[in-house]
């Protein structure tokens, strides 16, 4: 029965092939690493660390001193030639959008820097002022990380990953990430529409 | 390739791969870990069918009809490693570098070696068609996807990657059309129906 035999044992490789492939990709729903993060939040909400950060204004904090705040944050490199400044522009159109909220203290905006080391106050104030085409009033903070260790504790913590691009610049899974008030990141949205990302935040403030 | 200590060469081979240096620069770019890093330890994997004992051989012999069952795992095994997602940890993460440095050559590498001598003219060529247009589907994927599929690496590297899919799917397809046409074939002996008496 050699032909039963084979036929046997490619069975068992494929049951056993399927079982892993589906382990690997979450019963396959993320063939990829980053759809795999967006996956992996919405099941289990991450700790944010309580990483320490300078803001554009020069000001310590910390990333934990906005709990009981709804957080929308960014990374970014103000070098960044091209997707940061689609950034900009998204997180621009997110303050119009959640101007109520801001304004009573219930959400902030944020954009940390992963490039701490070119990103000084001076430069982030001037990331803001590019990307606000008009004062939207506060709400929108750019912060870099004040050690290399916290640096990679909110990439660790938030999955971001940075690449090289050969050109002296940065690639990096770039997203919009929010954050609840308890300090959990609970979500992470594509570029390219804000909408959802606001739209989530006014549901969950009950508007 | 016939070998005098297969196994100690495989070993030894698998050792280099593992080099730190060579294995950073084998996982640099999508390009060097799928062209080159991962045919290299399907590559290790198959010397070691030289190196199993006569017994071991004629035992997984009985459960490999035709090749079957060692093609289908090999095909399984390999599969697994052109999910992006894989791709990336096994940069990043040491247990899945470890399960691709060990997987490659033993599931993949190893029964295919085993299997092929034992594979008819049908199920090479359907291996051999099916191979090719992974190839072709595999590089235009990559070669159009306007997302990054694997975060480590760039759009340009996964570009680039996609067109020597193609370049190697059309050589290949030349190849194996080249060879029916003007070739010659050896195949493993068929027993003859029905059985001659001797």
């Amino acid at each position: 029965m050699p032909t039963l035999r084979a036929l046997l044992a490619s069975l068992a490789f494929l049951l056993a092939g399927g079982a892993v492939f589906s382990a690997a990709t979450d019963q396959f729903q993320a063939f990829t690493t980053e759809a795999a993060r967006r996956l992996a939040v919405q099941r289990h909400p991450v700790e944010i660390p309580a990483a320490g950060l300078q803001t554009q204004s020069g000001a310590h904090i910390q990333l934990s001193d906005f709990r009981g705040k709804w957080l929308v944050i960014d990374f970014i490199y103000t070098r960044c030639p091209s997707y940061c400044i689609a950034l900009g522009g998204e997180f621009a159109q997110l303050q119009d959008r959640l101007a109520g909220p801001i304004a009573q203290g219930k959400v902030q905006l944020l954009s940390i820097s992963f490039d701490p080391d070119h990103d000084i106050p001076s430069q982030l104030a001037a990331y803001l002022a590019h990307s606000r085409d008009r004062d939207r009033g506060r709400g929108w903070l750019a912060a870099r990380p004040i050690d290399p260790d916290g640096l990679a504790q909110i990439k660790r913590a938030f999955g971001v990953t940075v690449i090289a691009d050969g050109l002296g610049g940065y690639t990096h899974n770039a997203a919009i990430h929010l954050v609840d008030p308890r300090g959990r990141l609970v979500g992470i949205f594509d570029l390219g529409d804000p909408g959802p990302v606001a739209q989530v935040v006014l549901q969950r403030l009950g508007r | 390739m016939h070998l005098r200590h297969p196994g100690r060469f495989a070993a030894l081979a698998l050792l280099v791969l593992l080099a730190p240096p060579l294995r950073h620069a084998l996982e640099s770019s999508m390009t060097a870990q799928m062209l080159l890093q991962l045919p290299l330890l399907i590559g290790v994997g198959s010397l070691l069918a030289q190196a199993l004992p006569a017994p071991g051989l004629a035992r997984i012999a009985r459960w490999n009809h035709l090749g079957i069952s060692g093609l289908v795992l090999a095909s399984v095994a390999s599969a697994f490693w052109m999910l992006p997602r894989t791709l990336d940890a096994s940069v990043i993460e040491p247990l899945v570098a470890a399960a691709k440095y060990l997987s490659l050559p033993l599931l993949v590498g190893l029964p295919f070696a085993l299997s092929w001598p034992r594979m008819s003219f049908i199920v090479r060529g359907v291996f051999l068609l099916e191979f090719i247009a992974t190839f072709f589907r595999l590089g235009w994927l990559y070669l159009i996807s306007p997302e990054r599929l694997c975060n480590l690496y760039l759009l340009g590297d996964q570009q680039r990657l996609g067109r020597y899919m193609l370049v190697i799917g059309s050589v290949l397809f030349l190849g194996v059309a080249g060879k029916l046409v003007w070739g010659r074939f050896e195949l493993p002996a068929r027993p003859t129906f029905p059985p001659s008496e001797g």
